[in-house]
């Protein structure tokens, strides 16, 4: 894939790779080693099944067979949950990329949703959701590009979103940012789940699933498709490192 | 570091205009149906519609037709030829970002490239605080400055900056609503790439180009690189023909498309809008229907570049730009056709852009206010509009009436502009003889609803007749708020109405 995309853009490492731009990649951290962050308040901790010592940027070559969960409580919601549901607009003061106002875009997130959600994300107060997966109907985030969305989503402490479609550009900054793992379910798990239900995900080449342990029932989710690699490397940039078209930390 | 920006930038530019003339052949097979234009001034070539006849296949390339948008993209990533689904790197044109996304993208390009990077090129980035300008709000206040900082630091030539709140006019650098600003300052330029930290970048597209809404993560990666990974996405094609009726405007259109495939329908794909109709619309106009595929999950909006498009690029920008058209033999996913003239005057119904109904359908609904101003909506023939119709009327509005012009240009032309018809009065003149509010600083307002203190906010749970582009629940400030979406015409109906109206109440 390195090799691939350097051929078919010869100049793309030329320009990039320059020398002088790469002083501080030893800094780099993948926004996926977060899913073992130590913060998460609740008696349902999400679980990550493999341990933090191994960062994604090596995960897809070196444990092409590996398996990802994620285990807790499910928040359901319907179809065309947009951006200013997700995040108000009023909160994107809050600067994303520093770590406490992170923190507070967290305590915010779903606020936007109207009153008839009577069971609340975050229980005001709090700063952490105790739902781990999100589950939604058709073009979840549809609406602004805030990538504080996917991110007030990931600070609360949820690890996927499991719905039936997602708007482009949602999608696009779950991946880029790696908050949430946007998954697609086969069917309108919407109507079947309840929030509160106790849920995991199974990431697994091919079959991925979500089984809603409270029913009892089990789902099949659609491959995550041209993203998985992006995914795989933990984000944009170290996609992008990986492909040579940035510098890597080592180099 | 500074030399060597300076000289990617400059090679950037050698090669794309030399690589056109290397690669013509090769590179776009159907170059020669192409009408090439060079802004150099007034030398305005005749824009000829792709023809039919193809030169013979001597350069052994796929004679495989592309869309605009595919040809964009292809030049863009240096490559012969796309097709849909295709992953590509593309060189970025120009990224504009603003005071709500700009800290974060900024935040994540010193993150990953370090404290001491340089930004890609300087004059490839364009930064329009607009979002929350006019508030007391410390931390809005803060991202203003923090981005007049990386401006700095970056000497980012496009920044057009705020400090003294008290009177916008006090700031001649200070645009207003980045949208329409990029289109009034010559950022928008047919052929290029243009990225935004907005979903409603994709109103550039109105000028051929490919435009479209990205995160901070991404806007930090072109921040260092000039590219970006996009996956090409195939082309819907919306044919709009026959004679626009005088109360139908831009925004009856897409609002009509958009109840047509639903805020889903175009997810992941290109909307490409041409037929007689588009050619007839001004570039505001054509801007208003770009401004909304979003709305309908679109990742762009194009529309062919014309006389129209060219007179207004060449009054405002001295950089070279190559405009592109769809061949013949592009393939598209879908084809939806269009009898204006048999249109009648929509709104989207709360909560959702694709909730259509006619305008008359809803005359039973009271309205407790009525909102002109956003790039959707606040644009100078919107306010024009507007401003018509409550001439035509003669009447007093009833409910209050917020008035919200995009940019400082737009602000101006409301004070100083004669709007036809008037005997020579302003729009300003209009809007107070029909008892509206003062028109507003030039900012997004409460489109958004943003800060609490934000002027003309949703903060009540009332109904609001509005000119901007959404309407989901909260969207305006009060999450029981209920916005109807309409055109400036049906928006000033409603305002003398009360109630939402029909616009031929007042214009036959």
């Amino acid at each position: 894939m390195a090799a691939s995309l350097q051929s078919a853009n010869p100049t793309l490492s030329r320009t990039l790779a320059s020398p002088n731009k790469s002083p501080s990649f030893a800094t780099f951290r993948s926004p996926f080693l977060r899913f073992n962050s130590t913060s998460v308040a609740s008696n349902f901790k999400p679980l990550v099944s493999r341990e933090a010592s191994s960062s994604f940027v090596t995960r897809s070559a070196a444990e092409p067979q590996e398996r990802k969960t994620f285990h807790g409580l499910c928040y359901v919601v319907g179809d065309n949950i947009d951006t200013d549901q997700i995040i108000p607009a009023e909160f994107l003061t809050l600067v994303p990329s520093n770590p406490e106002e992170y923190e507070k875009l967290g305590s915010y997130a779903l606020v936007g949703l109207p009153a008839s959600y009577k069971e609340r994300f975050v229980q005001p107060g709090e700063m952490k959701t105790k739902y781990s997966i999100i589950i939604g109907g058709e073009n979840f985030g549809c609406g602004s590009s805030r990538e504080h969305a996917p991110v007030c989503l990931g600070a609360a402490g949820a690890k996927a979103v499991v719905a039936q479609s997602y708007a482009r550009i949602f999608f696009r900054n779950s991946v880029a940012t790696g908050e949430v793992y946007p998954l697609d379910s086969e069917v309108r798990v919407c109507d079947e789940c309840k929030t509160g239900d106790v849920a995991t995900v199974e990431l697994r080449e091919g079959d991925s699933i979500l089984i809603n342990h409270t029913t009892g029932k089990e789902y099949k989710l659609k491959p995550i498709g041209d993203a998985g690699p992006v995914i795989d490397a933990g984000g944009i940039f170290a996609y992008a490192r990986k492909a040579g078209m940035i510098p890597s930390a080592a180099a | 570091m500074a030399a060597s920006s300076v000289i990617s930038s400059s090679t950037f530019l050698c090669k794309s205009s030399s690589s056109k003339k290397d690669l013509g052949i090769s590179s776009f097979p159907k170059s020669s149906q192409i009408s090439i234009h060079r802004c150099q001034r007034k030398s305005i070539v005749s824009v000829m519609a792709p023809q039919k006849d193809r030169s013979p296949g001597t350069t052994g390339s796929v004679k495989t037709g592309m869309t605009m948008t595919e040809k964009i993209l292809a030049r863009a990533s240096e490559k012969s030829l796309v097709v849909p689904g295709d992953n590509i790197w593309v060189n970025v044109d120009v990224l504009m970002t603003h005071d709500v996304c700009g800290p974060g993208a900024f935040g994540i390009f010193k993150r990953e490239f370090g404290d001491k990077a340089k930004v890609w090129d300087p004059e490839k980035i364009v930064v329009i605080p607009d979002h929350y300008i006019f508030t007391a709000d410390k931390r809005a206040n803060r991202n203003v400055d923090i981005m007049r900082e990386h401006c700095r630091e970056q000497n980012i030539k496009y920044f057009y900056d705020i400090t003294d709140l008290g009177n916008f006019k006090a700031n001649p650098d200070y645009k207003g609503v980045c949208h329409v600003a990029l289109a009034q300052e010559g950022h928008c330029r047919p052929g290029e790439v243009l990225l935004g930290t907005d979903s409603h970048t994709c109103t550039a597209g109105a000028f051929g180009q490919f435009a479209t809404g990205i995160g901070n993560t991404d806007a930090g990666f072109v921040l260092g690189t000039g590219k970006i990974l996009l996956k090409v996405p195939p082309t819907m094609r919306f044919i709009l023909d026959g004679e626009m009726p005088s109360y139908l405007q831009a925004k009856d259109l897409i609002l009509q498309i958009i109840g047509e495939i639903s805020v889903a329908g175009a997810t992941y794909k290109t909307m490409e809008f041409s037929g007689t109709t588009i050619e007839s619309l001004s570039m505001e106009e054509r801007m208003t229907l770009c401004n909304m595929v979003v709305e309908a999950g679109g990742k762009n909006g194009v529309i062919p570049p014309d006389a129209t498009t060219l007179n207004y690029v060449e009054n405002r920008t001295s950089v070279p730009f190559e405009p592109v058209y769809s061949d013949g033999n592009a393939s598209f996913v879908a084809d939806y056709r269009f009898d204006v003239s048999k249109l009648e005057p929509v709104v989207a119904k709360p909560h959702s852009p694709d909730n259509r109904a006619l305008a008359r359908e809803c005359k039973d609904v009271k309205i407790d206010r009525v909102y002109i101003g956003s790039c959707t909506g606040g644009k100078t023939e919107d306010f024009m509009a507007a401003a018509k119709l409550f001439h035509a009327a003669g009447r007093k509005v009833k409910v209050p009436t917020f008035l919200v012009p995009a940019t400082q240009k737009v602000w101006m032309d409301v004070y100083a502009l004669p709007v036809p018809g008037s005997g020579g009065k302003t729009c300003a003149q209009i809007f107070e003889e029909a008892g509206c509010d003062t028109p507003a600083s030039p900012s997004c307002g409460a489109c958004l609803g943003g800060p609490a203190d934000t002027y003309a906010r949703l903060n009540e749970p009332q109904v609001c007749v509005s000119t901007t582009n959404r309407n989901f629940p909260g969207r305006m400030g009060h999450k029981e708020g209920q916005i109807y979406l309409a055109s400036p015409y049906t928006a000033a109906a409603s305002a003398l109405t009360g109630h939402v109206a029909d616009p031929r109440e007042f214009l036959q």
